[in-house]
């Protein structure tokens, strides 16, 4: 299910403004994957790249290739829609829709792909609750909107939208931020269950959470102001955490800078 | 920290400052209160006097009337004892103005969601600003253009979309085919749903505007299309904006007075009734403006107003249902 992502050369402006500059990385299938950085430094808007949501706001654009194993997402004629079917994507606050039920929240990917068999719907989102560690919560009022959970059970059902329409890949940015320190513990221990299936990344500005998560960081940073974030270097975290290549890494993960 | 604040209280020379105040400062404050104040119960007192006008000169009519004035379609105001009921101007007046606004809504909620969510900024603007001045176009104007321009092409005995819907639709009651040209509610409808419009696209596009960019991007990260997005996202979260501004416009189309006068062709008495949409008739706005210059007996006159009492409660329903709706939209 899962697939790998190899970015060349790319680079992500709004309208003249150039946000992400020439950022080459690749990123392992069933793995974590951290990206971390100072704010501003565009590991949002490079993560937003590989669903190509970046391009929704308008006048935004990307240059560059992101390959999805060995299919470029920027490649004339590819879909973004389709894209966005096989790259799922959690945001920074749980965004559920506030109208659905939790059952029709779940079931909502799956409709937009015209599955309208309720016993497959039923499976489909037993499943995702409980690989979203939420199903124990929720099983027995899953009619109750999906605005009626707390904060950490919305970000869960989130994520139980995103994982259930089987994505290849599962985009977080800063999933946990607008969590407390339970709700953070619960989703943090997802993100381990879930990278047996997926390729994941994660956008978070907390360093302990990308050293107690992830296989594989990313450092970003800005030479300042006005300036394109730019990737300083990727590798094992164990070994980013303990001997980074790069001062300025060394500087952002003992608190020296940022 | 804590303990420090709580060991040092404040002050005694500081509170006095506290409490008293700048008094000299404040007689701006108190004009101000006075004006909003004021303003605020010069409303209640206006929609409460004008209720009281109308019972008032209404209802000594009212008591003499020798029909029931609710069910009754009969309106020889004059006679003795005067005989009026409102039965016909109720039903031309709801008829007329539920199909406007059956007309206007998917338009409007449509040009709404094109403007929000489809039409590039440098588009939307100066359409929107367009739509605002359909809203500017005096309603006489509209009523000109409605009964001599609008009304041969698509209401008259043998235009194509009336003949249409006759051909298509005249086993109904309320689609039978009449002799009646151009002059017909079907016209009025499409005329007030023109005037309703702009309203009702107005607020429509603000409630879309306020969808939350996190549950648009929500069901665009699930990959749904445009149109999904809309479905899943936008319509909700807007459907209850959209019902109260359909009710406001149905509270417009409901006291349209010259548009709806200028085009309804009388029939020759109010006992002469058809269900029909291509047939003529008159709302409680044009009966009353057609016989304005009949108002000479009080007898008489309080007639009339007892229609206009009627509009008055009717559209003060419609708004009140308005409310409601927009009230339940603040607990989303």
């Amino acid at each position: 299910m899962a697939k790998r992502i190899d970015v060349s050369g790319l680079d992500a402006f709004y309208g003249h403004f150039k946000a992400v500059e020439d950022v080459s990385l690749t990123v392992e299938p069933r793995s974590v994957t951290a990206f971390i950085g100072p704010s501003g430094c565009g590991k949002s808007t490079l993560l937003r790249t590989f669903n190509r949501m970046h391009e929704v706001i308008p006048g935004a654009r990307v240059s560059g290739k992101v390959m999805l194993d060995d299919e470029n997402l920027y490649d004339d004629g590819v879909d973004p829609v389709a894209v966005r079917r096989t790259v799922g994507m959690v945001f920074q606050r749980p965004n559920p829709f506030p109208t659905m039920s939790i059952y029709d929240n779940v079931a909502a990917g799956l409709r937009l792909n015209g599955v309208k068999n309720k016993k497959v719907l039923d499976e489909v989102v037993e499943r995702s609750l409980k690989r979203a560690n939420l199903w124990g919560e929720v099983h027995d009022r899953l009619g109750k909107p999906g605005s009626s959970l707390s904060g950490g059970q919305q970000q869960r059902l989130c994520i139980a939208r995103a994982v259930a329409v089987e994505p290849q890949v599962l985009l977080m940015d800063e999933p946990c931020s607008a969590l407390d320190p339970i709700s953070t513990l619960a989703i943090e221990d997802l993100i381990q269950d879930l990278k047996d299936r997926y390729t994941i990344i994660i956008v978070t500005h907390n360093m302990q959470q990308a050293a107690r998560v992830s296989d594989r960081t990313a450092f970003f940073t800005i030479a300042g102001a006005g300036k394109p974030g730019r990737l300083v270097e990727i590798g094992d975290t164990a070994e980013m955490f303990s001997r980074p290549a790069e001062k300025a890494t060394e500087d952002y993960i003992t608190g020296r800078f940022g | 920290m804590t303990t420090a604040a709580t060991s040092s209280p404040p002050s005694p020379a500081a509170t006095p400052s506290l409490i008293s105040g700048r008094g000299t400062g404040r007689s701006g404050d108190r004009i101000f209160s006075v004006l909003t104040r004021g303003s605020g119960a010069l409303v209640v007192v206006l929609v409460v006097l004008t209720g009281a006008f109308l019972l008032w000169k209404s209802v000594p009519s009212l008591l003499d009337d020798d029909v029931n004035f609710i069910t009754s379609r009969v309106w020889q105001p004059a006679a003795n004892p005067p005989a009026f009921g409102i039965a016909a101007l109720l039903y031309t007046t709801v008829l007329s103005s539920v199909l406007a606004l059956l007309m206007a809504v998917p338009v409007s909620v449509g040009v709404a969601l094109f403007l929000t969510q489809c039409a590039p900024r440098r588009l939307a603007t100066p359409l929107g600003y367009l739509v605002d001045l359909l809203a500017a176009v005096p309603s006489i104007i509209y009523g000109l253009w409605g009964a001599f321009v609008l009304g041969p092409v698509i209401a008259g005995t043998d235009s194509g979309p009336r003949r249409a819907i006759e051909d298509a639709l005249g086993w109904i009651p309320l689609f039978s085919s009449t002799s009646v040209a151009r002059g017909n509610v079907f016209l009025a409808s499409v005329v007030l749903a023109i005037m309703i419009l702009p309203i009702v696209t107005a607020i429509s596009r603000e409630v879309f505007l306020q969808v939350p960019r996190a549950n648009i991007e929500a069901a665009l990260a699930l990959g749904a299309t445009r149109w999904e997005t809309i479905r899943v996202s936008v319509l909700p979260f807007g459907k209850p904006g959209v019902i109260t501004a359909s009710m406001l416009g149905l509270g417009r189309a409901l006291g349209e007075t010259i548009a709806v006068t200028i085009i309804l062709s009388q029939p020759s008495s109010l006992e002469d009734f058809n269900f029909s949409v291509f047939y003529g008739g008159e709302t409680f706005a044009s009966k009353i403006a057609n016989n304005a210059s009949e108002f000479s007996t009080p007898q008489k006159t309080g007639a009339y107003i007892a229609a206009g009492l009627v509009l008055f409660v009717v559209t003060f329903l419609v708004n009140a249902l308005a409310r409601v709706f927009i009230s339940r939209r603040g607990d989303v």
